[in-house]
């Protein structure tokens, strides 16, 4: 029953097979647009862009959020910039760099075709962001300002302060709140997807509850597309917004897509660590800062209790720079928290639990002065002291990796269509571009490059293709869609039992950055995937949901989610234990170098993972497409 | 401090929650103890933690709007003891510490108060009325294609900080609730500002200006009579200079009569 993966790369050279597959694809005539009906779940970077666009180009749109606005979605938490490869610094930036800078960065594990083409589209984001009036930060002489990421020798991330992400999100909303205005899109806030609708093998239409009146909805259309997120809420501490799920990606696995890569999960080097038990999420503090704060722990582990100040230069390790001096602070982001935590597991971690390092900015405040540091990161550090009561202008920040992306996703095609016909997905939502790790200012990259110029002719092209009758939420799939849901609501309810939701969340949590982390090997993989079936069979037995169906109901949301969760932590387990290598985010301590480095194995897992469900209680089913790397050499990863 | 637990010293609370379970049910005040508290936990935390133990009880947990926990996805907002997002300046009630309150402190907490802002539960209001004002006239028509290279237009530094000053608004509506006549002015002139200081929002500027004033009018926010609370309990420190500009833009419009009806913005 092995699933057939058509990744549909166009032929011929790299450069153009965007060109040329933008000419084959077929066009919807501009009268028949209004015809179609698209639905966009989600609102972030990806799904507003994506029902912005559609609409402006004549399709009806619904789009759907569970936030109360659609400006909330958690793209909106992105702080350090986007890249672009618009070599406005004239350092030596090209498509050709970015493309080859994110295929590396990504570990070898991503599509050539698709992350050549991000690297195109990425300029004319900029482009249209400006026309929209996004405040990038500027120079004096009023052109456009740049910063330097991980993983990049070139200067090419654009920012607007530590609030890109806002501002991007901003720029589509309001071009989605236009779209509203004008009548194209029909805004679905409060709306939770819980279900996907199949008629005939193709996606269309979802289930969703409104969140306020408690009501399951039917929502049938010609195509559905999800831009939902990622699934870094598996770990409960990351720092996705609460109410981040897999759910209406999880629910679409069950429908038949393909979930490629789970166990790709990246951990973020520059976190605030966790200050106990109570934690309900966790900060990020920019990568940016990586720029100008320089990374340490002591020497000697006995100095781990004393005043940061009172350390003498020469007792500093600072570790990055020593191990990988071309790259220094700027390492990428899994060789950043990999390095962190074996300081740490050295002994030699500071702040509460052992569980820290710092990020000194004495050297950049010395050099630049105060105001320039405070012009750039003003607001992260204030954010910072707020969270620690420590102010980092005097004492360095204590920092920690913590769960922030998930490279893994729904399988998509060249199109971004799932192995289900008619389902889309964008965004961190999919799988395509960053392999087993994502660079620094890229995630926002390829949401919009999904949703502003990808998505708005691949979808045209299935539509103009596919002869698609008519369907009415009426319809016997979406009557049984809907029953199922409604079940699965009123089982919640009628549990009653002794734990709460999030006392269940936070145990998965634990046993996943305890066995699914930073670093993986098989033994810890194995008691994980003893461990959460039998947490699952206790959440069904006894999680405690109080109130009803009908209207708003926190806990029952919750529930949802993590019941998929419990689900879904184990296939991620599956994966992390069936790719025996390491590669990017994914560590697996049998398989490094003698100097602890990730040890890749091309020969054998040069290939994507995409999981197919196989029906309840049976092992899923491991489809693979193999990577052909035709264009860039595999070559180790160094960035010594 | 009343405690300890795991070395660390913890502090005692007493909550008076507004509860109310539906938008037409009454709602009243009722009380919740909170012992144990660590003065490192955020303000949401601490609410976790008591409805943590409420759900264990039995009783149903304390309804909020919160999401990014980092101060700018603009979902969480409340009063707390009669101030919006609470007593600390620049800051949301998610990056509230329970360290800016002390061992056996009375904090009362209660949903944003304004017509326009109807409750849903609880501590959530609906505050869709913000999208509205947004809707009417908050954006630069720009249509996503092939726009001219972002640096063939220079915009000077001083006006993108200016523009980025007030496109910080996270939308939380702690202005409204702040606002003795429940005015929407600082949300609305936010975004009217980081629009008109930009050469590109020149071509809509107007239009802009009344559109969504006439929104804001429209929604049943009140007038703004420059009581300045708005900029205090702003979290993202917008000035009510943009409240000047807005007004400058909407007398300009409404003098020279920009005909908005047939701008698709108004509708």
């Amino acid at each position: 029953m092995a699933l057939k993966l058509d990744a549909r790369i166009p032929s011929g050279p790299l450069a153009e097979k965007w060109d040329k597959h933008r000419f084959e694809m077929k066009l919807v005539n501009p009268a028949n647009k209004r015809k179609y009906h698209v639905i966009v779940v989600g609102s972030g970077l990806a799904g507003a862009s994506a029902a912005a666009t559609l609409s402006e180009l004549g399709y009806n749109v619904s789009c759907f959020c569970y936030q109360d606005s659609p400006r909330r979605a958690h793209s909106i938490a992105a702080q350090g910039g986007i890249n672009a490869a618009k070599n406005y610094r004239n350092d030596g930036d090209s498509v050709q760099r970015l493309f080859y800078d994110t295929i590396k960065g990504g570990d070898f594990r991503a599509r050539e075709g698709n992350v050549y083409r991000l690297a195109q589209v990425s300029v004319d984001i900029i482009d249209q962001c400006v026309a929209q009036g996004v405040p990038f930060a500027r120079e004096y002489g009023g052109l456009l300002a740049n910063r330097s990421f991980g993983g990049a020798q070139v200067s090419r991330t654009f920012y607007a302060r530590g609030q890109t992400g806002q501002q991007l999100l901003l720029g589509a909303y309001q071009a989605l709140e236009k779209e509203i205005a004008r009548g194209g899109v029909t805004m679905y806030e409060r709306h939770e997807m819980l279900e996907l609708v199949l008629v005939d093998g193709k996606a269309r239409g979802i289930i969703v509850r409104d969140m306020v009146t408690g009501e399951i909805e039917s929502h049938a259309a010609d195509a559905v597309l999800l831009a939902t997120g990622g699934y870094g809420n598996v770990f409960y501490l990351s720092t996705n917004a609460k109410g981040c799920n897999v759910t209406a990606a999880y629910r679409a696995h069950k429908k038949g897509a393909a979930f490629a890569n789970p166990c790709f999960t990246q951990i973020h080097p520059t976190c605030i660590p966790v200050a106990g038990e109570h934690q309900s999420k966790l900060t990020l503090m920019s990568e940016s800062l990586r720029n100008d704060g320089r990374v340490w722990v002591p020497k000697k582990a006995e100095d781990c209790g004393k005043e940061p100040k009172e350390i003498a230069e020469a007792d500093r390790d600072y570790y990055l720079e020593r191990k990988y001096p071309s790259f220094g602070n700027l390492s990428p982001r899994d060789i950043a928290s990999r390095a962190a935590k074996e300081a740490c597991d050295d002994g030699r971690g500071v702040g509460p639990g052992g569980r820290g390092v710092y990020l000194d900015f004495a050297d950049a405040i010395k050099r630049l002065g105060r105001s320039a540091i405070e012009e750039r990161y003003g607001n992260l550090f204030e954010m910072y002291q707020r969270i620690t009561d420590e102010d980092p202008y005097e004492r360095p920040m204590r920092i920690y990796p913590a769960v922030h992306y998930t490279m893994g996703g729904l399988w998509v095609d060249y199109n971004l269509m799932s192995t289900i016909p008619g389902l889309h997905v964008l965004g961190e939502a999919n799988f395509s571009d960053h392999g087993a790790n994502r660079l620094g200012a890229s995630a926002l990259m390829q949401g919009l490059a999904d949703g502003y110029f990808v998505i708005p002719y691949t979808v045209g092209d299935y539509l103009a293709s596919n002869k698609l009758e008519r369907v009415t939420t009426d319809h016997p799939e979406f009557v049984a869609a809907r029953e199922t849901v409604s079940k699965r609501t009123q089982r919640f309810l009628e549990i009653n039992g002794t734990r709460t939701v999030d006392s269940f969340h936070r145990e998965l949590g634990k046993i996943l950055w305890d066995k699914c982390g930073m670093a993986r090997d098989a033994k810890g993989l194995k008691e994980a995937l003893a461990a959460i079936p039998k947490l699952r069979e206790e959440f069904w037995r006894d999680v405690k949901v109080l109130g009803t169906g009908e209207g708003i109901n926190q806990s029952l949301e919750k529930a949802g989610r993590v019941a998929d969760f419990l689900e879904f932590g184990e296939l991620m387990c599956l994966d992390a234990l069936h790719r025996e290598e390491s590669c990017g985010g994914h560590f697996r301590t049998e398989h490094q170098t003698e100097d602890g480095e990730a040890k890749r194995n091309d020969e054998l897992f040069a290939y994507v993972a995409a999981w197919e469900y196989a029906g309840e209680g049976k092992p899923p089913v491991l489809n693979k497409e193999p990577l052909a790397f035709e264009n860039v050499h595999l070559s180790t990863r160094s960035y010594k | 401090m009343s405690g300890t637990s795991g070395g660390t010293a913890t502090m005692r609370v007493m909550l008076h929650v507004w509860r109310q379970a539906n938008p037409t049910a009454p709602g009243r005040i009722v009380d919740y103890p909170a012992p144990d508290i660590s003065p490192d936990m955020s303000f949401l935390e601490m609410l976790d933690v008591v409805n943590e133990r409420l759900i264990e009880k039995g009783e149903e947990p304390i309804a909020f709007d919160h999401d990014c926990r980092e101060g700018i996805c603009g979902a969480c907002g409340m009063m707390i003891n009669g101030a919006a997002h609470g007593p600390m300046k620049l800051t949301t009630a998610c990056q509230l510490h329970m360290r800016s309150f002390k061992d056996g402190d009375d904090i009362w907490i209660e949903p944003w108060r304004a017509k326009a802002f109807p409750v849903q539960k609880d501590l959530m209001v609906d505050r869709a009325a913000f999208d509205r004002i947004i809707q009417a006239g908050g954006y630069i028509s720009a249509p996503t294609g092939t726009p001219q290279d972002a640096n063939a237009l220079p915009i000077s530094k001083p006006d993108a900080d200016l523009a980025m000053d007030n496109a910080a608004c996270i939308g939380c509506g702690a202005c409204v609730a702040a606002c003795p006549n429940a005015s929407a002015s600082l949300f609305t002139a936010a975004k009217i500002t980081h629009l008109a200081v930009l050469p590109q929002g020149q071509p809509e500027r107007m239009k802009r200006a009344l559109a969504m004033v006439e929104r804001m009018d429209l929604e049943g926010f009140g007038g703004c009579t420059l009581f300045g609370e708005c900029q205090e309990a702003c979290p993202k420190g917008i000035s009510i200079d943009a409240i000047m500009q807005m007004n400058r833009d909407y007398m300009v419009a409404s003098a020279t009569k920009v005909e908005v009806k047939e701008w698709a913005g108004s509708a």
